[in-house]
């Protein structure tokens, strides 16, 4: 049984890292899940860029943060914040496609 | 020597100076007798603009509520106000504006004080010759600093640690007023100068710059109360409604950066790897293990920003579904058609397209490639070197798109509905971050202290 993303995680947020790169947040509900999935990678860089339509080295850094139970993906901004052609000069609105992972049955 | 049994307590307003704070939450934490009132009112998340024309990204109005009642309240009690990142992007002019703000508030409610300000600015000559020295390395995903861009650029700033505030403070100010500044660094100074640990100080800063974001419920706009002891800190919040719990505290860590173990910053790196987060209960947290990790070298990060041209907008809606259904064709189709116009008159410039409704807000990363909208929102964007040019492309274009004959089209009155008459919108200048590296200096040499007796 494949579970949806919004009943694991609590938060799930895209910011600036300065203007120059975009972080990813998900922090989770339960211990558990967090567990699970840092177990069964269940985040990675490739399946980010696989979701954002990203080569991969444009994912920098999978982190998971214990103290709160989160992953935390960090990956270059397609363009720096506010110059022509940004779309989001804060970078807050780019967490959607996140919103469509389903994790749980088998550990791809 | 700090001992087990000592204390610094510090009342944060606000996470950014000018986003206000309720007074009783201010009022709360002056009962608690803090020895320091600070807020840093410093960020690049607004984008290049505020820092490349030197403008305030948040009100003045905003900014003067909040210093008076920092300033009169610190002041009257003798208590530290420790101002940074003046006017959002700290530069000269946002300094400056910040000053003029802090004057008229002295006039007003009669206030006599010693104020410092710190200018955090960086000489361009001193990046040409750390340049060479190859003291100057870019950040990640950042290119390397070139002289085309180090001219270009209009604001170079020093984002500057605790060293240049410990220097106001040894000269007794009363309040501090600095250019860009490290946001922990309002916090932690006037504890460093004490002795306390430099890692705990500069962690419990990193969480007071955000003032109450990192209670529950969070909020820039409410004040927050840290106390530093010899082996850790403490959080609580000063309104009943929010409090502080080892969750929200340890989320905030993950806040606005690429890496929430290891935070870089003037001189060295906080690292969190043995940090705990206890519950001391009454919603307060207990915040253990935050190191400090001095590097060989001080490196402080630098922030410039440079005009790449002039701005129009028009904002237009489409209906029709034909014209939605093949609005990537036609939209590169009117592109196409209006280089070969502007190839004709011997124009320059760039035109861009936000669909909104389709992939305005994500562009390339939008997953979803087929819209399902029924309507779609046009925001047609000119940039070109003068302003007269990006009137000229926008409109152009505009009138391209209006009359564009698309397969199949059988509205044949016009493809846009403008909102607004005028259609367009002049934006002024455009700017982008030009500077955005760390550089090898001196900062207790390079930004001394300028002492200013009020009024």
């Amino acid at each position: 049984m494949k579970r949806s993303i919004l009943e694991v995680a609590r938060v799930i947020r895209s910011k600036n890292a300065g203007p120059y790169e975009l972080t990813l947040d998900i922090l989770f509900k339960r211990r558990r899940d967090f567990e699970l999935c840092r177990k069964r990678r269940w985040i990675t860089g490739a399946k980010i860029a696989r979701l954002y339509g990203v080569p991969r080295s444009h994912i920098l850094k999978v982190i998971w943060f214990e103290p709160s139970h989160a992953v935390k993906i960090t990956m270059k901004r397609r363009i720096p914040s506010g110059a022509p052609g940004d779309s989001d000069v804060y970078g807050a609105q780019q967490h959607a496609p996140l919103l469509g992972l389903r994790f749980g049955g088998s550990s791809r | 020597m700090i001992s087990s049994s000592d204390q610094f307590r510090i009342l944060s307003a606000t996470a950014i100076l000018g986003y206000g704070f309720p007074e009783t939450s201010f009022q709360n934490g002056l009962r608690k007798n803090p020895h320091l009132i600070a807020a840093d009112a410093g960020s690049t998340d607004p984008g290049p603009y505020y820092l490349g024309a030197g403008k305030s990204f948040t009100s003045r109005a905003g900014v003067k509520r909040d210093l008076r009642l920092m300033i009169r309240e610190g002041v009257r009690r003798g208590i530290p106000v420790v101002i940074g990142s003046a006017g959002g992007s700290g530069a000269r002019p946002h300094v400056d504006w910040c000053e003029a703000i802090i004057r008229e508030i002295a006039r007003e409610e009669n206030l006599r004080f010693t104020l410092g300000v710190i200018y955090t600015d960086v000489p361009k000559t001193l990046v040409r010759r750390a340049l060479k020295r190859k003291a100057v390395k870019p950040l990640a995903c950042v290119p390397p600093l070139t002289e085309e861009a180090l001219v270009a650029t209009t604001h170079l700033v020093a984002q500057v640690g605790v060293q240049p505030f410990i220097r106001a403070l040894d000269q007794k100010c009363d309040v501090i007023l600095c250019g860009r500044s490290y946001d922990p660094a309002v916090f932690a100074a006037l504890p460093i100068r004490l002795g306390y640990d430099p890692g705990l100080a500069l962690h419990l800063g990193k969480i007071l710059e955000c003032a109450a974001i990192a209670a529950t419920p969070g909020s820039g706009a409410d004040c927050a109360f840290g106390t530093l002891k010899k082996d850790s800190f403490i959080l609580e919040a000063l309104s009943k409604q929010r409090r502080f719990t080892p969750q929200s505290t340890a989320a905030h860590t993950l806040y606005e950066k690429s890496d929430p173990y290891h935070l870089p910053g003037p001189g060295g790196e906080l690292d969190l790897t043995g940090c705990s987060f206890t519950d001391m209960g009454g919603g307060r947290v207990e915040v253990r293990g935050s190191r400090f990790v001095p590097s060989r070298k001080h490196w402080v990060k630098m922030e410039g920003a440079r005009p790449v041209g002039f701005r129009s907008v028009s904002i237009a809606g489409v209906r029709d579904p034909i014209l939605i259904r093949q609005i990537g064709p036609v939209l590169e189709a009117v592109q196409r058609q209006v280089k070969t116009l502007l190839r004709r008159e011997r124009l320059s410039g760039r035109v861009l397209f936000h669909v909104y409704g389709r992939d305005g807000v994500m562009g390339p990363m939008e997953p979803v490639k087929q819209t399902k909208s029924h309507e779609l929102c046009l925001l047609i964007e000119a940039i070109a070197e003068t302003e007269e040019a990006a009137e000229t492309l926008l409109s152009l274009t505009r009138s391209t798109l209006l009359h564009y004959g698309y397969p199949g089209r059988i509205a044949t009155a016009g493809n846009l509905a403008f909102p607004f008459s005028p259609s367009d919108l002049k934006m002024g200048i455009v700017y982008e971050f030009s500077v955005y590296h760390l550089i090898e200096l001196d900062e207790q040499r390079l930004f001394p202290v300028v002492i200013r007796k009020l009024p």
